[in-house]
Formats: structure tokens, sequence, C-alpha cells
């Protein structure tokens, strides 16, 4: 029977997803790029879409909650996730005002006003029946999806606009945004990059035979170096893990000594994030903000007389305040950290950010 | 002394003017005899002084009327020296009683006088060269003002001049007559430190001696390979070592006849600081320690007997590591605890002797705080302080340099220790030091960096590019999971791995400097360097 089978397989992919979420995010850097999680997320909730059985627009989005709940407990810190979901959630919301007939633009404009006197947004359930509602969203859904797959070729194509020749660029880890964005620039200007390991998971060595095979002049350095050759740049970019609601960065650990060392020598840092990446998460209380992977790497068990007695840390992520970043380039443009709030209010619905 | 000195000068005269009229350049024996003039007129100068301060004003004109005539024809022989026109000024109150009392009219006396007031020009031009501030002190107040704001013309130091091949080819030269083999740079350079020396760890400059080595004495062979081993590290513990094989050396040295020890032992040791200069750039509180050992050596006066003299250098090396490096040690820890209170979470970086000393007193004083330490790769000398403070009993934490933004906001204090002190106020230290300072002061959290005043240097220095060390790139090859992403590096042609040895701090990151002379901010460094050179 088609019926059950289609609905075991879709509970067995959900399943398997949340497994490799599980496993994938052990801080070594990410088994798949964040833009494959985004991918592998999207296509799973069209699928939900197509094969759960739900009749309103409230159904599904409570189907899609829920299932997003699991998503994102199963890895807190692979933001990506939650994002797809909340678009996905929008996308939804829009489709329904669409296929009632009112514009979304309106209800943006009039919600101080209904606010006011309608006492409440418990109004809108989505409990209406509309046929064509499955069509429209799977449709946006694909959208979304031919969406992400430009993400990193929309930023690499606004690379010459902001590489000049014999530049100095700094970077930090390993970033396959990044790494697209300095080819393509590579393609028709000369420049040198210097790359941070970034110990101690040193993804930075990937990162600089990846752009050495392709011709730019590469220089790996320790993060202790940081700032002695800080002076001789021009540029910083770097990649992030997270672009969070105020404008800041949840990025590699090292980024925050990279950004203030940018500061103290008046360095411009770009920002190279697609939008899948803006999460409207605040930074708040630093512990829950932070992800942390065996002391192993930063000690490992070979030390063993001293290793009982002393308190090891290898936290995977550092937070960088929106005042050190000049500027983000995402698929749909470059923009001020300032404007990001905007942004976040055009992706994501205010009530989705608690899943 | 002098008349003997004089028919020589009369031969060497001759022979001067022979190769000047052949238009060749001095001979190498010819250089070292004019040498040896110019170091014993020195001495006899620094007998009369008080004789001269009272002359000066006399002996000043007369000598350089004598000295304006044989300027001349001795610019080609002065070719090196820079500053031939300062120097009738200079030879202040120099040309004493020697040049006065040859001034009767016999034509070979008036030789003498106009051959020993060149000489005294050209000692006194070399001495401008130095920038000797103490004789000039001696020579009487009226010379001090115009000596102080003299050109310093210093010669830059081969290590930093690798880019430039007259001075590379000179270097060869000179390791040739030393009988010292030459160390070949390893590895694509980065192009911004291509004026530095790229060593190899594999390849030791012990490799290329012949066994047994006659020119250099085994003690100082073996400390050249702990040096480019890694095996003695850190500026105290390097210092120390070269001062006990510099022990060893002079203990083991008979003077050869006809030689006197003060010039000859001096000769003897250049060559060993050739090689360890190969094996490994020398660091500043080594170079201090070298220039007083010359220093002290030279003062020897001749009629020293060997055993003697022998006893008094070992024992003024002995003083000087107890005096400037132990007893240092002590003095800051006992201004630095005052700086230590209970509660204390003190962040450290890296193996510093003087810091780890210090946090072991306040520990036996009974003072309750933590240690945050952070390391770094490639050489992650943090586990060493590491483990020396867990020994201790001392509660200890653990992490890499990368996650110093973590961890400051838990931290009270940081303590760094230093590898030299620059006049300008910059801290050289370990790579990642100015990187601690700038995420303390961004956290507000105050730095004190601890320093003996034997550290202390005349160089200035803004960047950490221009003077710097450059260690084995292999070091910064990892396997991590089974794979080397680094490992063909030399195969591909515009990959370049770098890594530095130390950097720079600016002044405005350090908000303390502890040394045995007491707590001074980072910008007295030269007040203290220029008390220490009065001293002396």
């Amino acid at each position: 029977m088609p019926g059950p089978n289609k609905e075991t397989d879709l509970t067995e992919r959900v399943e398997a997803f949340l497994s490799d979420l599980k496993r994938g995010g052990s801080g070594t850097g990410p088994l798949r790029g964040s833009a494959e999680t985004a991918r592998e997320t999207t296509e799973l909730l069209r699928r939900i879409t197509a094969q759960a059985r739900w009749s309103s627009a409230g159904d599904l989005m409570e189907i899609i909650h829920k299932e997003g709940r699991r998503m994102t407990a199963a890895q807190p810190s692979e933001t990506t996730v939650g994002n797809m979901i909340r678009r996905v959630l929008k996308i939804i919301r829009e489709e329904y005002a669409r296929s009632r007939g009112s514009s979304e633009e309106a209800d943006q404009q009039e919600s101080l006003h209904k606010l006011l006197t309608s006492g409440g947004l418990g109004e809108e359930t989505f409990r209406q029946h509309f046929a064509h509602l499955k069509a429209n969203v799977i449709e946006a859904i694909k959208e979304l999806l031919t969406e992400l797959e430009g993400t990193t070729e929309y930023i690499a194509i606004q690379a010459l606009e902001h590489i000049h020749s014999n530049e100095v660029i700094m970077t930090i880890g390993r970033s396959r945004t990044v790494e697209a964005f300095l080819k393509d620039a590579a393609r028709k200007r000369k420049f040198h990059v210097i790359v941070a390991e970034c110990a101690p998971f040193c993804q930075g060595h990937e990162m600089a035979t990846g752009l050495s095979t392709a011709g730019i002049e590469t220089t790996v350095i320790t993060d202790a170096a940081i700032f002695a050759v800080m002076s001789r740049v021009n540029k910083v970019i770097i990649g992030t893990q997270t672009v969070l609601a105020n404008g800041g960065l949840r990025a590699v650990n090292g980024t925050h000594t990279l950004a203030l060392a940018a500061k103290h020598h008046s360095t411009p840092l770009i920002v190279c994030a697609p939008m899948f990446k803006l999460s409207p998460q605040f930074p708040n209380e630093e512990d829950t903000f932070h992800k942390f992977v065996s002391p192993h790497e930063v000690l490992p068990f070979t030390e063993g007389e001293i290793l009982s007695k002393v308190n090891v840390h290898c936290p995977v992520f550092d937070y960088v305040p929106p005042e050190l970043i000049t500027l983000f380039i995402s698929n749909i443009g470059g923009h001020a950290p300032s404007y990001i709030y905007r942004l976040m209010s055009e992706l994501y619905h205010p009530e989705d950010h608690e899943l | 002394m002098a008349d003997s000195g004089g028919t020589d000068e009369h031969d060497k005269k001759d022979d001067v003017e022979r190769s000047k009229s052949e238009g060749k350049e001095l001979t190498k024996e010819e250089k070292q005899r004019l040498r040896k003039e110019k170091k014993q007129q020195k001495k006899h100068k620094e007998k009369k002084d008080d004789k001269a301060s009272q002359e000066s004003g006399k002996e000043n004109k007369s000598a350089s009327s004598a000295a304006a005539a044989p300027q001349l024809p001795t610019q080609t022989v002065k070719a090196p020296s820079a500053v031939p026109a300062p120097a009738p000024v200079f030879v202040p109150a120099s040309s004493e009683a020697p040049a006065s009392a040859d001034k009767p009219t016999k034509t070979k006396a008036e030789l003498k006088a106009e051959r020993r007031a060149r000489q005294e020009a050209e000692r006194a031009s070399k001495q401008g060269k130095k920038g000797d501030p103490g004789q000039q002190a001696a020579s009487g107040k009226l010379k001090a003002p115009p000596s102080e704001l003299q050109p310093v013309v210093k010669r830059l130091p081969e290590h930093i001049q690798v880019d430039n091949p007259e001075v590379l080819k000179k270097l060869a030269k000179k390791l040739e007559r030393q009988q010292i083999p030459l160390r070949s740079d390893y590895g694509y350079k980065v192009s911004l430190f291509s004026h530095l020396h790229q060593y190899s760890r594999k390849a030791p400059l012990t490799q290329q001696l012949s066994i047994p080595s006659t020119v250099i004495h085994p003690a100082v062979v073996r400390l050249g390979l702990q040096y480019s081993q890694g095996i003695v590290a850190g500026s105290n513990a390097r210092s120390v070592a070269l001062l006990h094989a510099f022990k060893q050396v002079i203990r083991d040295y008979t003077t050869p006849p006809n030689e006197e020890l003060s010039r000859d032992l001096v000769n003897k040791l250049k060559p060993y600081i050739s090689f360890l200069n190969q094996c490994r750039p020398l660091s500043a509180s080594m170079g201090n320690a070298i220039k007083f050992v010359k220093k002290e050596i030279s003062n020897i006066p001749t009629q020293c007997k060997e055993e003697e003299a022998k006893s008094k250098i070992l024992n003024c090396i002995e003083w000087y590591i107890n005096d400037k490096i132990i007893l240092a040690a002590k003095a800051i820890a006992a201004s630095a605890i005052e700086k230590i209170s209970d509660e204390d979470v003190i962040l450290v970086y890296g193996c510093s002797s003087l810091v780890n000393h210090i946090l072991f007193e306040a520990f036996e004083k009974r003072r309750k705080f933590r240690v945050i330490v952070v390391d770094s790769r490639p050489r992650l000398e943090g586990r060493e302080a590491l483990r020396r403070l867990v020994q201790r009993g001392i509660s200890c934490t653990y992490v890499l340099i990368s996650a110093v933004s973590y961890i400051l906001p838990e931290v009270s204090k940081v303590f760094l220790g230093a590898h030299a002190l620059l006049a300008n106020g910059y801290v050289m230290s370990r790579v990642g030091t100015s990187q601690i300072a700038l995420v303390a002061k961004a956290f507000n959290v105050p730095v004190l960096v601890c320093c003996e005043t034997y550290k202390f240097c005349e160089r200035v220095q803004t960047d950490s590019f221009v003077s710097n060390e450059l260690d084995d790139p292999d070091d910064l090859i990892v396997t991590r999971k089974g794979k080397t992403h680094l490992e063909n590096w030399q195969e591909v042609p515009s990959l370049g791995l770098l890594n530095l040895v130390y950097d720079v701090t600016p002044p405005d990151f350090v908000d303390l400097v502890i040394t045995e002379l007491g707590m001074i901010p980072c910008t007295s460094v030269p007040v203290v360097l220029r008390v220490k050179n009065v001293d002396q």
C-alpha cells in the first residue's frame, strides 16, 4: 500500500537525517558544508510537504514545527537547519495569504494597526483549506532550492568588485564560500593570500592547498602570528558559521582575535555569508552560546600524568560583535552589519523565531 | 714601548704608503697591525685620562692641526669609517702628552707625532662610530653635549640582510677565514621575509664540521647543536648556557707565545660566536652577555699573569650570571608578588622561566590563585610550563591561543615574559604575545611584562618583519585523521609556510614592566639603558 509505505519511508528519511546531524557535528569541521545541510533540510521539508497528510496550512505548519524542533535538538549548533525550517514556514504563510487574496505587503504594514484594533495576532489560524496550496508550497520550496544552489556562485561573482591587484588578503580556517570567492577573483587579478591555520583542527591547511593549486600565492601562518602579520594585510575576508540577528557572528574560534587585530590596524573585515546562514538568534550568555569538543585535540592523552589535574577547554566557536565587521557579502549583494535586522524580517516571520 | 712602537709604525707607514700608491687595499696583516696599534693607543689614552682633561683645550688645537695634514692621504685607509669629518673635533683630550712631547723639530719625531695623531684621529672616528658615551663622559663636560647628538652609524647585522648578495659574499669569506661551514637556507621563503634566514632543523651545522674540529672548542660545538635542535631554548637558558661554555673555553685556554691574553682571547672567541650565530641567530640577551665578556677580557691589564687573568675573568662571568640573572629573578619575584592577590586568575603564555619563578614564589607565600596557561603551535612550549606548575600543585587550565577570547573574561591579570625590551618601548617576545596583549586590552585586563635589565637592548623596531627569526617551516605540518594536507608543500610553487619565532608588542598594550630596578612603564626603557651605560 502506497500510503503507509510513503509514511514509513518519510519517517526513515527523517530519522536518517537526524542521526546524520548528530554524528556530523563533532566539531572537527562539518563533514558536510552548511550549504549541503541547508539543501538536505529543504529537500526533506519538501518531502514532508508532499507526503505527509495535512488538510490546511495550520496542520502543515504544526507538522513542520514538530519535525523542526526534533532536528534542531539533534544538533543545536547547526543553525542552518533551523533557518531553513523558518524559511519554509514563512513560505507557507505567504502562500496561504496569497491564496486568501490579501497581499503580504499590506499584512506587514497593517500589523501595527491590527495589533491595536483586533487586540492580538491570534486571529490568523490558517485553518482554511485551499486546493492549490500544496502545489504552490512545493513550487516555492523548489525555488528556494534553486536559490540555495546558486548562493556560492552569486557571492563569487562579486569578488572582482572587492579585490584589486597586488593585495594581501588574510583569512582563517576553511570556508567553501571564501575559497570560491578568492578563486573567482584570481582568474583576473594577482594577489597574495595569508591563511591562519586555526588550531587545533588546522582546517587552514586544506584551504591553503586548495588555493595554491588554483595558482594563488598562499602562505600558511600559525594562529599566534595573526597580529604580527596583520600590519601588511590589506583586507580580511572570512566565512562564518552563523550570522546572528544583531549583525554579529558565530564563527570558528580565533576569529575574534583576528577581528580585533584588523580593527587595531584599521583593516576592513569582510564576511562572505549566504543568506541561509542568517539566524534570528541573539547572542545571550556566553555559556549557552558555545560548543565544546573533546579536550584530546588540545592536550592529547599522551600527557597522561598531568591530564587529570588540569582543566582543558576546546571551544569551537567564537562570538564576533558587529562593531568589528565592515561588510557582509551575501548572495543578494553587500550589506552593512546594521542592515541585518531588516533582512531578517524579510526572511522570517516573527512568530517562527521560537520553533 | 713607545720607541719600539715607533719603529714598527715607521715600517708600517712605508707599507701603507706603498700600498696606497699602488692603489691596493691594505692586506689583512696590515689591517690587523693597524687595529692592534689602535687598541694599544686606546689603553694608553685611558691611563692618561685625568691629565688629558686638563690639557683638553690646548691639545685639541695642536692635534687637529697635526691631524688635518695627514687627513687627506689617509682617506683611502679610512674608507670603512664613515665619519672622517668630525674626527678632529673628537680627538679631544685624547691627543695628549705624546703629541705635545714630539713637537720638537726632529724629522723622525715629527713623523712619529703625525702618525700617532693620525691614529688617534682614526681611533676617535671609530669611537664616534660606536657612539661610546662612556668615553665622552670621561673627557669632560664641554664635550658631552655634542657627543650625545653625534649620528651613530651602526653596521647592520648580517642576519637581516640575506637578500643582499654582497653581504652574503662577505659573510662567506669571513666564515671561510674562520673555518666555519656556511649554513644554507631551506625551502621557499615568503616574499615578505626574504631578508631573513630560514634553516631546517634536519640539517644541523655540525654535520658539515670535520671531526675533530680544531678550530672550535667542543663545548661550543655541543652548545651550537643544542641551540639548533631546540634543546636549549628560552633567552635566560641560552645566555646561561653560553656563559658556561665560555667559562669552559677560558679554562682550557692557554696564551700562545708573543700574544697578549686580552687581545688573543677575544680573537679566539670570534669564530665561536660566528659558529653559534650560524647555528641559531643570537638573542639580545646573548649579545649583551658577549659584550660584557669581551669588555672584561679586553680590560685585563697586560702585566697580569695568565692564571690570575683567567680566574679574574671566570669570577666576572660568575658574578654576571649571579647578579643579572639569578638575583634579578629574586628581586623581580619579590615585587611581582605584591601584584598577585588572593582569588586571582592569572594568564601566562608559553614557558617563561621568570614568570614561572614568580608563580612558584607566590605559591610558596600561600597566595591563592589559579593559572591559565595559553599555548600555541607549533612549539607548544606551554605544556612544559603546565607540567612544572602542576608539579608544584598550582591549579591550572590549559587552552590554545585561538581560545583566548573565550577564556579572557575569567582572567584578572596577564603575566608575560620578554625576550628583549627595545629602546622605543616595544617588547620583543615569543610570537603570539602581542596577540594576547591585544585581546587583554580589549577586555580591560591588565598586562604585566617581567624582564631583567640585561635583556634591554638599544635597537628600535616597530614591526615584526624587519628583524625576526624564521624557524623550520616543516614544523607546521601536522597529520590529522590520517591526512597530512601540507605534506608536499615544497612541490606546490605558490605555497609557502611561515614559522615566525618573535613578535613585537607595542607599548600601549603593556601596563607595567617589572624589572629588578623596580616597576617601570614600557617607555622608560631608554632611561634605564642610559643609566646602565653611564654606570659602565
